[in-house]
């Protein structure tokens, strides 16, 4: 059973159109050398779609899902409208390639371009690509850009951006010539000039977070004109739901923007796949990596999409590329589409008016616990930090227990902050959820 | 079609969300602000859903379409792995969740589908060690190249070159580039083969490391494997395989056992997880035991009580090449589609494969040349050099074929051919289907002995004819900036 239409006699007929009249299949690989076959190929036998659903139906049940999550650190829950998952389901999306051939993947193509645009408008910038991997990949893709644009080999690094991503970047370029500054997190305005310190006539790109790690908001613009003095580029990696109220990359004077695109309509499912998303300037538009789908003419004048700047990529120019991607995330991306498509202008506004009150209305109750210090100075978005009398792992464990996601144990990144769990909140959590949680955390720190 | 955007009117919704239940409100000063709104249209539910339907109809699918796109292994994706893939215990659980003190253990069905499905491809491929973090193949390639640079600067060897042959994926030497590595490019014999002459006086010990896919793009063989393994190791090198044709060899030929050290594989070939119109995929990267300290963190173990847990203490590693443990749903899809079929079933997947592409070869060479016409294994290539001699080039007939309600072959790849037409049909076609595109593949080309000029016309039954590519890149209009009708003006 491996979805084969041929029946035996189907089979025998056609081994001997190509010369093999014994019906032995195995004939086919007689070109293999007999000393070059497989030593072992110890596969457990097929079992029928009932007994495969079963089983992954009881690995299913071992995982706890459900829990009242109140983690973060990039990654969210948000609400999934059902329309979303119906439409990426039509398998003329989903058993689709690449949209090489235009004619045939219109469908694709036109979602792609609009998608970009959504992205553009999202984030104010002039040109998106396809996607890419993960927000991740997707920062290290900008990091690269920058490098390529600029022709220069360092890059200034702030602490607030998240810490995966800050580790993926030192992997990605680990055998590369890329000096690198780490720009230390602080709780102050001090932090620019340690950044301006290193800022220099060999500086490719700063690269910074809005909202950072700590769910901190700020305006970067200063840093961009500093920046921008010294023929730097300023790279943004920020959270697209946030952008319902905050100030766009592009009014900061951004260059580069990449996140992860997660939040619009794709699930948590424990990592992947997500959606890396890039925007950038339009002067960097033959640089970026990526697919990239451009509207055109046809031959009878009608208006069509194609893959566009293609002598960009691996398939044409092979190591002389801009990026070895080659197979992205398309199918997610198109889940943020319709997402955005679904929410809309208003939507998007409210979903994120809805964070951050509800957020707001966390810190209010969790700051009344005792010697729990809920850190203020900062603007926040939809995540914040707060100080625990004691190490948070304990509390952790308790919230489990109640079937409550407390938090991420910031200890588990910054040896300094051993004692602070950070904390987020997205517009499914009811003021219902909030108060259980802040009353568990009452309850595991004081009784 | 009109754009989503052109769609769009003012005070329209396509989501009722929840009202605000706290009466706390959160601020946010004026500065840190976006000045304007987010211009995403607004748009009922049913506009987004026949907006997006409509769309799906002017794509070609397996499931609607023949796709004998070569090397992309275009073979019919099950549908029950996708309902088991969308289960909330799968679809809801939060990647951070294991690093929570007692949230591993709430994870463990999940880290046990990483460990078991890893277990699997490492007897599919004959390799001791599977990591499932590369979230395409591409990736795994880097991440496989990544590997042979921590392992050569741990070893403290000098080695600058990565080996490819002409044949190879554009994929690889991007990859082997952007990994910090300089390429030399060895060409193929008349066989298609890498030439072994060419293979000995390139190797020396400043290469790093060879890759290779075998079968390669012609779906040919190398007879001489052992003997680059050997020379390869010989010189301090790796040995790389691209797993994008393994879909020709399961059951028969196992990477580890011909000498490789590092292979990817494409879940979303070989083991029948969707594409999705270019993404997700997977590309798994396994290795032989000697690499298993540089493999990337976290490593899903098994403890002494037969739980699992994630192990991020690998001094060696290579660091973090995914947030988490790759793309999770995917692999779930592949493991589910390894359990069904089974040892007899992957080892028919491949003998039916390359039963159909022989088939389709068999059929084919009277009317089309075929370069290297040895015995392919499941996909080969056809040049379409003498139909362009009457004008009719690759890229027409590729418009004839979607015309016919086909997708056509990849073309103009691999670039050593002329006019190149690589075909994979895939194991899940019927006979029918073959024969079909076989009597469509002779009326082209009686076509472009009698009637060349016809081509122009291809394909006149979609919804674009031939879309200006060199309008796309020079205008460059790549999102819509109107409210109103104009892009692509």
């Amino acid at each position: 059973m491996s979805y084969i239409p041929h029946s035996q006699k189907d089979r025998e007929e056609m081994l001997r159109e190509i010369g093999i009249s014994s019906g032995n299949m195995d004939e086919l690989f007689k070109g293999i050398p007999e000393d070059l076959r497989a030593r072992s190929f110890s596969i457990p036998s097929g079992r029928s779609e009932y007994e495969v659903m079963e089983h992954l139906k009881e690995l299913a049940d071992r995982n706890t899902t459900g829990l009242v999550n109140f983690v973060g650190g990039g990654f969210y829950d948000h609400y999934i409208p059902a329309a979303v998952d119906a439409l990426v389901s039509r398998s003329e999306f989903y058993t689709a390639y690449t949209p090489y051939q235009p004619e045939a993947s219109q469908g694709t193509l036109q979602a792609i371009y609009e998608y970009q645009s959504c992205i553009c408008r999202l984030t104010g910038m002039d040109v998106s690509n396809a996607s890419l991997y993960d927000g991740g990949t997707a920062l290290y893709e900008a990091a690269m850009l920058a490098i390529r644009a600029t022709g220069r080999n360092k890059i200034i690094m702030d602490g607030g951006v998240n810490p995966i991503y800050r580790k993926m970047m030192y992997s990605y370029t680990s055998n590369l010539n890329i000096e690198f500054v780490d720009i230390p997190v602080t709780r102050d305005r001090d932090y620019r000039e340690k950044i301006y310190a290193h800022l220099d006539a060999e500086t490719a790109a700063v690269i910074l977070q809005n909202p950072n790690f700590f769910g901190t908001i700020d305006d970067h613009t200063d840093i961009s004109e500093k920046c921008h003095e010294k023929g730097a580029l300023v790279i943004s990696s920020v959270y697209p739901i946030s952008l319902g109220i905050l100030k766009t990359p592009r009014e900061m004077d951004v260059d580069i923007t990449t996140g992860e695109g997660q939040s619009l309509g794709i699930p948590l499912s424990f990592g992947g796949p997500y959606l890396g998303f890039m925007a950038a300037k339009k002067e960097l538009a033959r640089k970026m990596p990526g697919r990239i789908v451009g509207a055109t003419r046809d031959a009878e004048g009608r208006r069509g999409f194609v893959l566009t700047l293609q002598t960009r990529e691996q398939h044409i120019r092979r190591e002389k590329a801009s990026s070895n991607i080659c197979s992205n995330e398309a199918l997610c991306a198109l889940r943020a589409l319709i997402y955005m498509s679904l929410i809309g202008k208003e939507g998007l506004k409210k979903v994120a008016r809805l964070c951050l009150d509800k957020t707001e209305y966390a810190r209010e109750r969790i700051s009344g616990i005792r010697d729990v210090e809920v850190k203020k100075e900062w603007p926040t978005f939809n995540e914040f930090v707060v100080k625990l009398p004691r190490n948070p792992n304990e509390v952790i464990g308790k919230l489990i227990n109640k079937g409550i996601a407390a938090g991420f144990p910031l200890g588990r990144y910054y040896s300094s902050m051993e004692d602070y769990l950070l904390i987020a909140v997205t517009e499914k959590r009811t003021k219902r959820d909030i108060a259980i949680f802040s009353d568990a955390l009452e309850a595991a720190l004081w009784s | 079609m009109e754009l989503i955007f052109e769609k769009s009117r003012d005070g329209r919704h396509g989501v009722k969300l929840p009202d605000k239940d706290v009466p706390a409100e959160g601020r946010v000063p004026a500065r840190l602000r976006r000045e304007k709104d987010a211009e995403l249209p607004s748009v009922s539910e049913p506009e987004v859903v026949r907006h997006f339907t409509n769309l799906s109809k002017m794509n070609f699918g397996v499931d609607s379409n023949f796709y004998p796109l070569g090397s992309c292994t275009m073979k019919y994706n099950p549908k029950f792995t996708e309902k088991i893939a969308s289960s909330e215990h799968f679809a809801d659980l939060h990647p951070l969740q294991p690093q929570l003190i007692m949230g591993g253990m709430l994870t463990q069905g999940a880290l046990e589908i990483i460990s078991n499905l890893e277990k699997l491809l490492c007897e599919i491929t004959g390799m001791d060690v599977f990591t499932t973090h590369p979230m395409a193949g591409a990736h795994g390639e880097l991440t496989g190249v990544m590997l042979m640079a921590a392992y050569h600067r741990h070893k403290g060897n000098a080695k600058k070159f990565i080996l490819i042959p002409d044949s190879g994926h554009g994929t690889n030497p991007a990859s082997a580039a952007i990994a910090g590595y300089r390429i030399k490019t060895v060409s193929s014999d008349s066989n298609g083969v890498m030439d072994l002459e060419e293979f000995r006086r390139k190797i020396d010990d400043e290469v790093a490391g060879v890759m290779l896919t075998c079968p390669n793009t012609l779906g040919v063989f190398n007879p001489h494997i052992s003997e680059i393994c050997d020379l390869t190791h010989e010189a301090g090198g790796l040995m790389y395989y691209d797993g994008a044709n393994l879909n020709a060899i399961m059951g028969k030929v196992r990477p580890g056992d011909l000498g490789f050290d590092i292979v990817h594989l494409n879940l979303h070939k070989t083991f029948a997880t969707p594409h999705g119109g270019g993404g997700p995929g997977a590309g798994p990267v396994g290795v032989k035991e000697y690499l298993e300290p540089f493999m990337p963190v976290s490593r899903v173990v098994r403890r002494k009580d037969g739980t699992f847990a994630l192990d991020y203490d690998k001094p060696l590693s290579v660091g973090y090449i995914s947030p988490f443990y790759g793309n999770f749903s995917v692999l779930v899809k592949a493991y589910a589609y390894i359990m069904l079929l089974g040892k007899e079933g992957l080892v028919e997947a491949s003998e039916n494969a390359v039963l159909n592409a022989n088939y389709l070869k068999e059929k084919l060479k009277k009317d089309y040349e075929i370069p290297y016409d040895s015995n392919c294994l499941h996909e080969f290539v056809v040049s379409a050099a003498k139909q362009a001699e009457k004008g009719v080039k690759a890229l027409d007939i590729a418009k004839a074929l979607i015309n016919e309600g086909i997708h056509p072959p990849t073309v103009y790849f691999p670039l050593i051919v002329k006019e190149a037409m690589m075909i994979e049909p895939t194991e899940t076609e019927s006979r029918e289907t073959l024969d079909s595109f076989v009597d469509i593949m002779k009326n082209i080309a009686r076509m472009a002995e009698r009637d060349p000029g016809k081509f122009a016309d291809f394909p006149a039954n979609m919804p674009v004819k031939r879309p200006d590519e060199v309008k796309a890149a020079r205008d460059m209009d790549l999102a819509f900036t109107g409210t109103e009708k104009g892009a692509g003006g």
